[in-house]
C-alpha cells in the first residue's frame, strides 16, 4: 500500500474529513504533506503523529512518558523493519521476535490501543495475508493481536479481512 | 531502570548524552555487557543500547531511549523533531552505517567513506541554513540534536570527513559537540582513540543490509519534488513578473580580458596537455571541457573571466617522439600542437588563449622564479647517482627507463612515477630497470643537480593551506592527496635533468641541463597568459583581486596543489594560488582503460569521425563526469541517453513548446494568466534553478546538468496534464488556459537555452536562434526565472534539435573503437545478426546472450522512460519495471561468469577488462 493511501486511511478511522493531498518523494515514495500554516511535513510517522494530534486524539501517541516512547519505538522499528525488508526471511524473524513480544500483550503499549498498533497493522497486512493457517498458528499471538485490530472500529475499512481460525489445527507446531 | 551498553556501541554516543536530561527524576544504573550478548527477550539479535524500564518493559531503540529521558525531563515531542528523527532511522543510519563499516572494518578512506553520507550530510547542512536556526529544530539544542549528534560523531569528529564547504553543517556540529553532555558522551565511548574505539564492536555486526547489492552507475538519483512555501511561491512570481527589465546590461567583450577591482575576476586554467598525445576522452573531460563549462557559466553570471590553456611542449617525451618521427623537437610541437588545437576547436572549447610552453617567456619567468627561489636559499645542489646507459652513451630521463616499482610491485613502473600505485619514485629507486631505447640494464653514475628544498617551504605551504582551504571549492579529493603529502612529510625534488629540450638553468656549471617540466609546466600558466598579455602580472600577481580555479585530473593535483605553490610562496613574488583545485577522478572505456597503445578507446581526433555531433559528445561526457568517484565511457548508455535525456526529455519538451507557439499562435507568445498551480510550478522551475547554481559556483557540473533535466521533465508534465492541444479547440476560458501554458512552457524553454550554454553551446544558440530569444537574455543568466518571451514576442522557426542514436549505428562504433579485438568482434556480429529474431532467443551461451540481453535490456529501459514519460497507469509501470529488473539480472549473470564465455570472446567486457589489468 502506498503511503498516501494509508495515510488516507488513517485520516479516515481518526474521524479526519478533511482529506489531505499528498505528495510523494524520492526512490522510496516517502510521503509529503504540505500544511497550510507551516512548512510541509515529511515521513509516515511524521505526519502519522501529526493527523493524530490534529483529530485531538492524542491519546493514541501514548499517556505516559514511557508509553509515549514506546509508540515511537515501534513506529520507528515499522518504517525500518516492516517497510525497510521483505524478503521472506526477514518477515519470519520480525514475525517471530513480534510473537514473543506480544505473548503478554494486548496492544503494543501493554493495555492501551495506539497509532502504533494501526500503523504496524496497516504495515503488516500485505504480510498476513499471505500467511498459511501453519504459520498463522505459529505466530500465535501475532495472529491474535492482528485479528483483534483488524476489528477495532473504523480501521480496517476497505482491507481484506484475514481469517484466523479459531480451534489449532498443528498442534505440534507452536 | 537499567541501561545496558557495550564497548564502542556507537548507539551509546546519543544516549548517555541525553541521559543528562533525566538525571534527578529517575534512578539510571548502567551494565556493560558484550556485543553478542542478547539483552532483550523477545528479541532475536542482540541489541545495545536497551533500556530496561522499571516495569519490565524495554526500550532498544536508541531514538526511543533519547527521547524517554527528554520525555521525563519535560519536554514535549513536536512534528519538526519527529520528522528529524523518523529521518534520521529511515535516510541517515542506512548512510553512515555504510561510511563507519568502510572506515572501521575495512579500512578505507576519503571518498570511499565519504560518499555514501554525502547526501545526507548535505541534507542537514542545507535545512539549516534554509531555516538560519543555530538547531536543527530552532533556536535551542533539543532532542534532534542530540540524536543526530550522537549518530553522526564517530565519524565527523575526524575533520577529514566533515566536509569544509558544508558551512553550516560544521558550525552545528562544533556547537553541539562543544556541550558538556556530549563531551562527557564521546570521552566514555571513544576514549580518545578516535572512530577505531568502535572497531570491536562494529565487527562483530552483521555488514550492513545498505551496502548489498549497491552497484556503481551512472543513474541520477530520483529527483525530489521539493516542497515550497507561500513566501517561495510569491517571490518567485515578483521575479517573473518583471520579465527582461530585471537584466543588467551585457558586459562588452574585452580584448585582452583584465582584472577589474572590485568585480568578480575569475581565472580559470586546465590542466596543459602533454603535446606528443592526441587527447582521449578521459583528458577531454578531466580538464578542458569541464574548465569550458565552468568558463562559459562564470561569463553567464557576468563574472570577468580569462579561460586559458595550452599544450606543454617540453620534456623527454617529445625528444623521443622527435627520434622516432625524424624531426626535430620543435617541428613536433607544431605538428602536434595544431592537432590539439584542433581537437578543442571542434569540442567548442571557449578559451581566451589556447597557447603553448615552449616561448621566450615561459624561460623568462621560469628563469626568475628559479633566481629568487635560488638567491632564497631554496635550492640545494647535489650529486646525484643517475641511471646512464652505456649503449646510448647518456644520462637517462626519466621516462627513458622502465622496471619495476620498488613500493607496490608494479612491473611496468615509469622512472618518475608508477601508474599503478601512483607514487613518485626516483629512477635509481626501479628495481630491475632498463633502457627504454635500447633494453639494455643502464649503470649508475654520479650527474651535479638542483632540488627544491621543499621541507624548508613546509611551513608556508601550511600556513597557505590552512587560510586558503575552510570554505573553498577544493575537491574532497585534491584536499585528500595534499593531506597524505603533507603527513608523509615533504623531501627536496630535485628539478633539474639532463636533456637539451627544455628551459634552460641559468646557473654556472649547469649549461647542459634544463628544467624538469614539474618544476616549470605549471609556469606554463603564466607565460602563456604573459604571451596574451603584456599586463599578464594583473592576473598573476594578485592574489586579492583574482579567484583561481585550476582543473586537472587527480593525478595532477600534487604539481599545482603543492609543488607550484611551494615555488611561488618561496620567490616570494605575491604570486596568484590556485583558490580553487577541481580534480576529477578517472574516467574508464566500457570496463577498461583507454589505451592508445592497445588503440582502446576514442581518442579526441576520432571523436569528430563518428557523426556524433561535439554537443553530443560534450552532454554524454559531461553527464558521466568522473566527480567524485571513477565513471565509464560506454556506447550502450551513451545512445541510451541520447535517445532518453536529450530526445525525449529536454529535445521533445523544447521542440513541443516551440511547435505549439508556431502551430496555435501563428508564432506570436500568446497572453499569460497564472493560475495558482502555474505559480507553483514557476517556483519549481525557480528552486530548480537555484539548485543549478548552487552547484555551479561549487563546481559541481555533473550534478547541475542534472537540474537542466529535471527543469524540462517538470516542463513535459506540465504539457502532458494541462494538454494545450486539445484545449485550444476549446471553449474561450480552454483556450486562454492552452495560451498559458503554451507561454509558459515556451518561457521555460527559453530558460533552459541559457542553462544549456555551458554545456551544448551549439544546442543552446540553435534553440535561441529558433525562439528569437533577446540578446541580453541569452547572455546572462540570472538566479530568478524570468519572462523573457513576453506575450506577443514572435518566435523563429522551430525545428528538431536531437537526431535518435540507433543501435546498429553504436554497435559498429563500438567495434571500430573496441580494441584489439576487432576480428572477433566482427565474427560476433555475424553471429548475431544471422538470427532471425534476436530478441527471443535468450538461451544462446556466452557473448551472444550477453549481447542479446544488454538489447532487451536497452529495449525495456526504453520501454519503462516511455511509460513513465507518458504519466502511464503505476501497475502498468511496475509490470515492465519487473520485467526490465529481470533482464538485468539475467544480464548480469551472463556477465559474471567470464570462464564460461569461449577464450577470445568477443565480449567487449571481458576480453578488455581482462587486457586491461595487463598492460597499459
Amino acid at each position: 500500500m502506498a503511503a498516501a493511501a494509508e495515510l488516507t486511511l488513517l485520516e479516515k478511522s481518526l474521524g479526519l474529513s478533511k482529506g489531505n493531498k499528498y505528495s510523494a518523494q524520492g526512490e522510496r515514495q516517502i510521503p509529503v504533506l504540505q500544511t497550510n500554516n507551516g512548512p510541509s511535513l515529511t515521513g509516515l510517522t511524521t505526519i502519522a503523529a501529526h493527523l493524530v494530534k490534529q483529530a485531538n486524539k492524542e491519546y493514541l501517541l501514548g499517556s505516559t512518558a514511557e508509553e509515549k516512547a514506546i509508540v515511537q519505538q515501534w513506529l520507528e522499528y515499522r518504517v525500518t523493519r516492516v517497510d525497510g525488508h521483505s524478503s521472506k526471511d526477514d518477515i519470519r524473524a520480525l514475525l517471530k521476535d513480534l510473537n514473543s513480544y506480544l505473548e503478554d500483550k494486548v496492544y503494543l503499549t501493554g493495555y492501551n490501543f495506539t497509532l502504533a498498533d494501526i500503523l504496524l497493522y496497516y504495515g503488516l497486512h500485505r504480510f498476513i495475508v499471505d500467511l498459511t493457517v501453519q504459520e498463522k498458528e505459529k505466530y500465535l499471538n501475532v495472529s491474535r493481536w492482528f485479528c483483534h485490530i483488524q476489528h477495532y472500529p473504523g480501521i480496517r475499512q476497505h482491507l481484506s479481512s484475514v481469517v484466523f481460525i479459531k480451534n489449532r489445527l498443528y498442534t505440534n507446531s507452536h | 531502570m537499567r541501561l545496558f551498553v557495550s564497548e564502542g556501541a556507537p548507539g551509546s554516543l546519543p544516549v548517555l548524552a541525553a541521559a543528562r536530561r533525566a538525571q534527578g527524576r529517575a534512578e539510571l544504573l548502567i551494565s556493560t555487557v558484550g556485543p553478542e550478548e542478547c539483552v532483550v527477550p523477545f528479541l532475536t539479535q542482540p541489541k545495545v543500547p536497551v533500556l530496561q524500564l522499571d516495569n519490565g518493559n524495554y526500550l532498544f531503540s536508541t531514538s526511543a531511549i533519547c527521547r524517554y529521558f527528554f520525555l521525563l525531563s519535560g519536554w514535549e515531542q513536536d512534528d519538526l523533531t519527529n520528522q528529524w528523527l523518523e529521518w534520521e532511522a529511515t535516510e541517515l543510519q542506512p548512510a553512515l552505517s555504510a561510511a563507519l563499516y568502510y572506515l572501521v572494518v575495512q579500512g578505507k578512506k576519503g571518498e570511499d567513506v565519504l560518499g555514501p553520507v554525502r547526501r545526507a550530510l548535505t541534507h542537514i547542512d542545507h535545512s539549516l541554513s534554509r531555516r538560519s536556526c543555530p538547531f536543527l529544530a530552532g533556536e535551542t539544542e533539543s532532542l534532534a540534536d542530540i540524536v543526530l549528534w550522537g549518530a553522526l560523531y564517530p565519524l565527523l569528529q575526524d575533520p577529514a570527513y566533515l566536509p569544509e564547504e558544508l558551512g553550516a553543517l560544521h558550525s552545528w556540529f562544533q556547537t553541539v559537540s562543544s556541550q558538556e553532555p556530549c563531551q562527557r558522551a564521546a570521552e566514555t565511548v571513544l576514549k580518545q582513540q578516535g572512530v577505531l574505539a568502535l572497531r570491536p564492536y562494529l565487527q562483530k555486526q552483521p555488514q550492513p543490509s545498505s551496502l548489498q547489492g549497491r552497484a556503481v552507475s551512472n543513474e541520477p538519483e530520483e529527483e525530489e519534488l521539493a516542497t515550497l512555501s507561500e513566501e517561495e511561491i510569491a517571490m518567485a512570481v515578483t521575479a517573473w513578473e518583471k520579465g527582461l527589465g530585471n537584466l543588467p546590461p551585457l558586459r562588452p567583450p574585452q580584448n585582452p580580458v583584465l582584472p577589474v577591482a572590485g568585480e568578480r575576476n575569475v581565472l580559470i586554467t586546465s590542466a596543459l596537455p602533454y603535446v606528443n598525445n592526441v587527447p582521449h576522452l578521459g583528458n577531454i573531460i578531466g580538464c578542458v571541457l569541464s574548465a569550458d563549462v565552468f568558463a562559459r557559466y562564470s561569463r553567464l553570471r557576468q563574472w570577468n573571466t580569462l579561460y586559458l590553456c595550452g599544450t606543454d611542449e617540453y620534456g623527454t617525451a617529445t625528444e623521443t617522439k622527435a627520434m622516432e618521427e625524424g624531426l626535430t623537437p620543435q617541428e613536433i610541437c607544431d605538428k602536434y600542437h595544431a592537432i590539439h588545437a584542433d581537437i578543442y576547436r571542434w569540442f567548442n572549447i571557449s578559451f581566451d588563449i589556447f597557447g603553448r610552453t615552449t616561448t621566450p617567456q615561459q624561460t623568462k619567468i621560469t628563469q626568475d622564479i628559479f633566481q629568487r627561489l635560488f638567491s632564497r636559499g631554496f635550492v640545494l645542489q647535489d650529486t646525484v647517482e643517475q641511471l646512464r646507459c652505456e649503449q646510448c652513451a647518456r644520462f637517462l630521463a626519466d621516462r627513458f627507463v622502465e622496471g619495476v616499482c620498488p613500493f607496490c610491485g608494479y612491473e611496468e613502473a615509469r622512472g618518475d612515477q608508477c601508474d599503478k600505485c601512483g607514487k613518485l619514485i626516483n629512477a635509481t629507486e626501479l628495481k630491475k630497470p632498463q633502457c627504454k631505447v635500447c633494453r639494455s640494464c643502464p649503470v649508475v653514475k654520479s650527474s651535479q643537480h638542483l632540488f627544491l628544498d621543499l621541507p624548508k617551504l613546509e611551513k608556508r605551504l601550511e600556513e597557505w593551506l590552512e587560510n586558503t582551504l575552510p570554505g573553498s571549492d577544493w575537491t574532497p579529493n585534491a584536499r585528500f592527496i595534499i593531506r597524505s603529502w603533507l603527513r608523509d612529510g615533504l623531501k627536496p625534488r630535485c628539478i633539474t635533468r639532463d636533456l637539451k629540450w627544455g628551459t634552460p638553468v641559468p646557473l654556472e656549471g649547469f649549461e647542459d641541463k634544463v628544467f624538469y617540466v614539474w618544476f616549470d609546466a605549471t609556469i606554463g600558466y603564466l607565460s602563456i597568459t604573459a604571451n596574451y598579455t603584456d599586463q599578464w602580472e594583473r592576473w598573476w600577481k594578485n592574489p586579492e583581486q583574482v579567484s583561481l580555479y585550476q582543473f586537472m585530473a587527480k593525478d595532477n593535483v600534487p604539481f599545482h596543489g603543492l609543488v607550484f605553490p611551494c615555488s611561488a610562496l618561496g620567490a616570494e613574488d605575491n604570486y596568484t594560488l590556485v583558490s580553487h583545485l577541481i580534480a576529477t577522478e578517472y574516467l574508464n572505456y566500457e570496463d577498461g582503460k583507454f589505451s592508445k597503445s592497445r588503440g582502446v578507446g576514442v581518442f579526441g581526433d576520432m571523436a569528430q569521425d563518428t557523426g556524433i555531433p561535439a554537443d553530443i559528445w560534450r552532454f554524454y561526457l559531461l553527464y558521466i563526469r568522473p566527480e567524485g568517484q571513477d565513471s565509464a565511457f560506454s556506447w550502450t548508455d551513451m545512445l541510451l541517453k541520447n535517445n532518453s535525456e536529450l530526445l525525449n526529455n529536454l529535445g521533445n519538451f523544447i521542440n513541443r513548446a516551440g511547435m505549439f507557439v508556431s502551430k496555435f499562435f501563428g508564432g506570436y507568445v500568446p497572453e499569460m494568466v497564472l493560475t495558482s498551480d502555474d505559480q507553483r510550478l514557476l517556483a519549481h522551475v525557480t528552486l530548480e534553478l537555484q539548485h543549478y547554481h548552487q552547484l555551479l559556483e561549487k563546481v559541481r557540473i555533473r550534478d547541475a546538468l542534472r537540474s537542466i533535466l529535471t527543469i524540462s521533465r517538470h516542463g513535459n508534465q506540465y504539457i502532458q496534464v494541462n494538454e494545450p492541444w486539445k484545449r485550444i479547440k476549446g471553449s474561450e476560458a480552454d483556450r486562454q488556459r492552452a495560451g498559458t501554458v503554451t507561454g509558459l512552457a515556451v518561457n521555460i524553454a527559453a530558460l533552459l537555452s541559457v542553462m544549456l550554454q555551458p554545456y551544448m553551446p551549439t544546442v543552446s544558440a540553435t534553440i535561441q536562434a529558433q525562439l528569437q530569444l533577446p540578446p541580453p537574455a541569452c547572455g546572462i543568466l540570472l538566479t530568478n526565472f524570468l519572462c523573457t518571451l513576453p506575450a506577443g514576442h514572435l518566435i523563429g522557426t522551430v525545428s528538431p534539435l536531437f537526431q535518435k542514436l540507433e543501435n546498429d549505428q553504436i554497435e559498429s562504433l563500438r567495434q571500430r573503437f573496441g580494441g584489439g579485438q576487432l576480428e572477433e568482434s566482427l565474427e560476433l556480429k555475424a553471429k548475431v545478426s544471422s538470427k532471425p529474431a534476436v530478441g527471443e532467443t535468450v538461451t544462446a551461451t556466452g557473448p551472444q546472450q550477453i549481447q542479446v540481453l544488454m538489447d532487451e535490456v536497452t529495449k525495456q529501459g526504453n520501454i519503462v522512460r516511455e511509460l513513465k514519460a507518458q504519466k502511464a497507469d503505476k501497475n502498468q509501470v511496475a509490470a515492465e519495471v519487473a520485467k526490465l529488473l529481470d533482464l538485468k539480472k539475467q544480464l548480469a549473470l551472463a556477465e559474471g561468469k567470464p570462464l564460461e564465455t569461449p577464450k577470445g570472446s568477443g565480449s567487449d567486457f571481458g576480453s578488455v577488462a581482462a587486457t586491461g589489468s595487463s598492460s597499459t
